[in-house]
């Protein structure tokens, strides 16, 4: 059969091709060139459009920003230096560089202090970042928040103390009870953590006088500048991480009230934005609140943009525990862990995991929306470059080089973030393949 | 034999509030409402105490009174004796504007870089990273009030356009970027000009039923109707035919550059030099105007490009009044020495000698250009640095994120789905039409749909760049001249929530519907 086929079929060959010289050696750059750049017409067009556009901007932004001035006392200055040649004056930078970092009324002896602060925070926050880090050193980052209070606000050195001592109480007492119920354990740690800090009030000042631990106390209304952003962006973040968990949990539960609540907070918060929220803390929030207790702006503006934050995640985390395959839920049960068994152990290290890259997206989103406190009068970046620097007389008129910085330091955080995000997202390798 | 045991009936007991799942979860749920209920009644009963030492009330009775400010952008008529009810309600009309505007641009430019991002040519992908990787980064604040900048204070200002030697000429003759503003043309619609976009949307649709027309002859028969050409004709020709026909007949007239008596038999330039300027009555929206405005225009130009002696000094002047009667008792009264009427009503003016006629071509669609009259642009339309602002930070900023979601929805789609077409010998147009397209948008819509979401939340930022949004006029000027916080406050989150909701509830529609349907 099949040798017949052979013979009478006419397309099959008979004799052998002669063979062919070898292709042509082409590679290196000519090849990599012709590839990815001049595959054909259309594309050597958008090659030479895109070419042109880089030399442009480079050739209108390079000679400005290598021209620069670097030492000058104001605007008018520095235009003398530069005597009409094209050159940014980045004088604006180095003499207000204090002040576009820490704002313009926080005393300027204590520029450690944040300084600091911001330091340990990168130590603190590594163990956390990078799993790879003996876990010992977690004790640091739950330590890091009162070393922080204390360095940046300063006062009394046993507020954070008790605070912290609090915390220990509430803990101390969740462990004790967590064996025989999760929720009696966590409600008993709550409330003797809360009747701790009721105490706290009386306790602060005969220690105060017994052992004057103290630095120089700095009003809230002091802090400004890019510490405001990070100020902002890490507190809120770090609040509105467990609320936004329990709000996810709430959305997913079967009991309606509980689900209806966190439905409506959620979707209250996300469909409306940041600056109406910032504009109830700015003015409204206080006809909410006792009448004598005035708390100050910066902390009205953290419980807001904590309960903005925490909607966003809840959605994120709730996303997470969506993608969970339901037979997790049902192997939990049938293991016969409780709920709260069951989330800890269970759901919540998996679906977390899932939302990482989510959480830093939001995470991203919030720290850069803390420019948006600059609309309602507080100085943080964004609010010291419209106000005070580009409203004095020296430097009325420097808007490339100082919103040029202000962007770069965002993106350098931001992007610094992001990258960091997908590192370990291919540590945790979370999509299973 | 089998008895059936009963089951024990329990007593119930107060702990199984607690311990028994089938009651636990009521106890929960009484506990959170109550404590609920507790917090809320703490906020208003303090919000009450507040209010009388305060001695305020809450009332929307502000909202009918006056507003007492202008606000620069009004897409409805609008004066500051309005209420402020009526102000929100502009400031309202001016976000939907932005967002509209931005969605749109945001799209374009999201879907042009998603592509690119993916392309072959390694020049370009990068260049698209980089541009999604830098707006992404950096808050969209920081972008508006870059732009704003430029718009503001690196644009030159109207002076540098006017002179001899003007620093700046016209784009075009008809757009001018100036610091207080962009002036593009203004579209008018001449006689006939209703008719002709309604044949010209009507074309549009046209187009839209003939390729669906022949997309089922060919699967229904497998006969292939060409489709570029006759969708081009179906787009031109009606539209064309409309233009000309009336641009020919009812449009065109004959117009007249009337001057005062005795000053006749010169040109438009020789009269206005022996004059020592010119004052033109202009009816608003009358067809002699475009005649008397070419007439302006030709002036303005002899004026730059004359000898530089007292030529530029002239003073042109313009007379904008209501009708045409009143255009004609001005100039009988010698409060403006050139006037332009249709040719039969100028026989009528016996004050009034004629300098030169012109045809005119009554266009279904007139370009209105934007001149220099004094300090600033007149007609044409005003497009404010603040609005442009807004429009292309939140164009850009979303582009990058929407870039992102068309980039994952593409490369979402299997190299397989292409492949497989492929070897079906679809050719590549085909291949994205037929194949990857309808798989991809499935994946691309819901994402895009929140990032128009998130654009419309973030065009409240135009309140700092001063563009007078819901949140500048009821947020701003409003809350701050009536004190109405609480109220104000309100009426702002209502009107964004309902926004939001109502496209979410759109974004659930469509998801319904372009959803696999799994059996």
């Amino acid at each position: 059969m099949s040798d017949v086929h052979a013979r009478t079929v006419a397309y099959v060959r008979e004799s052998e091709i002669p063979p062919a010289p070898p292709p042509e050696a082409v590679g290196g750059v000519v090849k990599w060139l012709r590839d990815n750049l001049f595959s054909n017409w259309f594309n050597a067009i958008l090659t030479l459009a895109s070419l042109y556009a880089v030399y442009w901007v480079l050739a209108q932004s390079l000679p400005w920003i290598l021209n620069g001035v670097w030492n000058a006392g104001s605007l008018a200055e520095c235009r003398e230096i530069l005597g009409g040649t094209s050159g940014a004056c980045w004088a604006v930078l180095s003499e207000r560089w204090n002040q576009l970092l820490f704002g313009f009324t926080y005393p300027s002896e204590l520029y450690w202090r944040p300084s600091l602060a911001f330091l340990l925070l990168l130590v603190c926050a590594a163990p956390v970042l990078f799993p790879a880090l003996p876990r010992r050193m977690l004790i640091l980052t739950a330590l890091y928040p009162f070393v922080a209070y204390f360095l940046i606000w300063g006062g009394s050195i046993w507020t954070p103390v008790l605070t912290a001592v609090g915390f220990m109480v509430g803990y101390a007492v969740y462990s004790r009870l967590v064996t025989q119920s999760f929720a009696m354990g966590f409600l008993a740690g709550t409330v003797a953590a809360l009747v701790f800090w009721s105490l706290q009030g009386y306790l602060v000042p005969p220690l105060s006088t017994v052992a004057p631990i103290a630095l120089e106390a700095v009003p809230s209304r002091d802090m400004g500048g890019f510490m405001l952003n990070i100020i902002l962006g890490t507190v809120c973040i770090s609040l509105s991480l467990p609320i936004g968990i329990a709000l996810a949990l709430g959305r997913q539960s079967s009991m309606p009230i509980i689900k209806w609540i966190s439905v409506i907070f959620i979707e209250f918060i996300r469909g409306v934005p940041l600056i109406t929220l910032l504009f109830v803390a700015n003015v409204v929030l206080a006809y909410f609140l006792p009448p004598q207790s005035n708390l100050d702006l910066i902390l009205r503006v953290v419980i807001m943009i904590t309960m903005f934050a925490s909607a966003y995640i809840a959605e994120v985390v709730r996303g997470g525990l969506a993608a969970l395959p339901r037979g997790q839920y049902e192997a939990a049960d049938s293991l016969g862990l409780d709920y709260a068994q069951a989330m800890r152990l269970i759901i919540l290290p998996q679906a977390l995991k899932i939302s990482i890259p989510g959480i830093v997206n939001v995470a991203v989103g919030l720290f850069k929306d803390t420019t948006l406190v600059s609309v309602i009068s507080m100085f943080d970046l964004v609010g010291m470059i419209r106000g005070p620097i580009l409203a004095s007389t020296d430097w009325n008129g420097v808007y490339w080089e100082l919103f040029g910085f202000a962007a770069l330091l965002f993106f350098v955080v931001c992007y610094g973030i992001s990258q960091y995000s997908q590192w370990l997202e291919r540590q945790l390798q979370t999509d299973r393949r | 034999m089998s008895s059936t045991v009963e089951p024990p009936r329990e007593q119930f007991r107060l702990s199984m509030l607690l311990n028994d799942t089938r009651y636990r979860s009521y106890t929960f749920q009484v506990i959170a409402l109550f404590l609920l209920i507790l917090f809320m009644a703490f906020l208003g009963w303090n919000l009450v105490r507040n209010l009388a030492d305060l001695g305020q009330d809450i009332s929307f009775a502000f909202l009918g009174e006056p507003a007492g400010y202008d606000i620069n952008q009004r897409p409805i008529p609008y004066n500051n004796q309005d209420s402020h009810l009526r102000a929100a309600f502009v400031g309202v009309l001016n976000t939907l504007i932005v967002a509209f505007l931005g969605c749109v641009t945001a799209t374009i430019l999201g879907t042009i870089a998603g592509v690119l991002r993916l392309s072959n040519n390694w020049l370009v992908a990068k260049l698209m990273a980089a541009y999604v990787e830098a707006f992404r980064n950096v808050p969209v604040l920081i972008w508006i009030l870059i732009i704003f900048f430029i718009m503001t204070a690196a644009l030159p200002a109207p002076s540098a356009f006017r002179g001899a030697d003007p620093d700046q000429t016209m784009l075009f003759g008809a757009m001018a970027a100036t610091n207080r503003g962009v002036y593009v043309p203004e579209p008018v619609l001449g006689p006939g000009g209703w008719l002709f976009v309604a044949v010209f949307l009507a074309s549009v649709a046209g187009v839209f039923a003939y390729r669906r027309f022949a997309t089922k002859l060919l699967y229904d028969t497998g006969r292939d109707l060409p489709r570029g050409w006759p969708s081009l004709a179906i787009l031109v020709v009606p539209s064309l035919v409309v233009w000309l026909l009336f641009s020919l007949t009812a449009g065109s007239a004959q117009n007249a550059l009337l001057v005062p008596e005795g000053a006749g038999g010169q040109t438009l330039e020789d009269y206005v030099m022996a004059e020592g300027g010119a004052t033109l009555c202009l009816v608003d929206g009358a067809s002699s105007s475009t005649v008397a405005k070419t007439a302006l225009l030709r002036l303005q130009a002899a004026a730059r490009s004359g000898p530089v002696d007292d030529r530029v000094n002239l003073n042109i002047r313009t007379n904008r009044v209501e009708s045409r009667a009143a255009a004609v008792a001005a100039f009988e009264e010698g409060q403006c020495n050139l006037l332009a009427v249709p040719q039969e009503a100028a026989a009528n003016i016996a004050a009034g000698a004629t300098l030169e006629t012109q045809l005119r071509e009554g266009r279904p669609i007139e370009w209105d250009k934007p001149y220099l009259s004094g300090f600033n642009f007149s007609d044409g339309v005003q497009v404010r640095g603040s609005l442009i602002a807004l429009w292309f930070a939140l164009a850009i900023y979303t582009g990058a994120f929407i870039a992102e979601n068309v980039r994952a929805g593409i490369q979402a789609i299997p190299r397989g789905q292409t492949e497989a077409a492929a070897s079906l010998g679809l050719r590549p147009g085909r291949i994205m039409n037929l194949v990857i397209l309808p798989q991809a948008l499935r994946i691309i819509i819901p994402p895009v749909i929140s990032q128009y979401l998130n654009l419309t939340k973030n065009s409240s930022l135009a309140i700092a760049v001063g563009y007078m949004d819901v949140t500048g006029t009821l947020g701003g000027i409003t809350l701050n001249q009536t004190g109405r916080a609480i109220e104000s406050i309100l009426m702002l989150m209502l009107f964004y929530l309902i926004i939001s909701l109502s496209i979410s509830a759109v974004m659930n529609v469509f998801n319904n519907a372009v959803r696999l349907k799994e059996r």
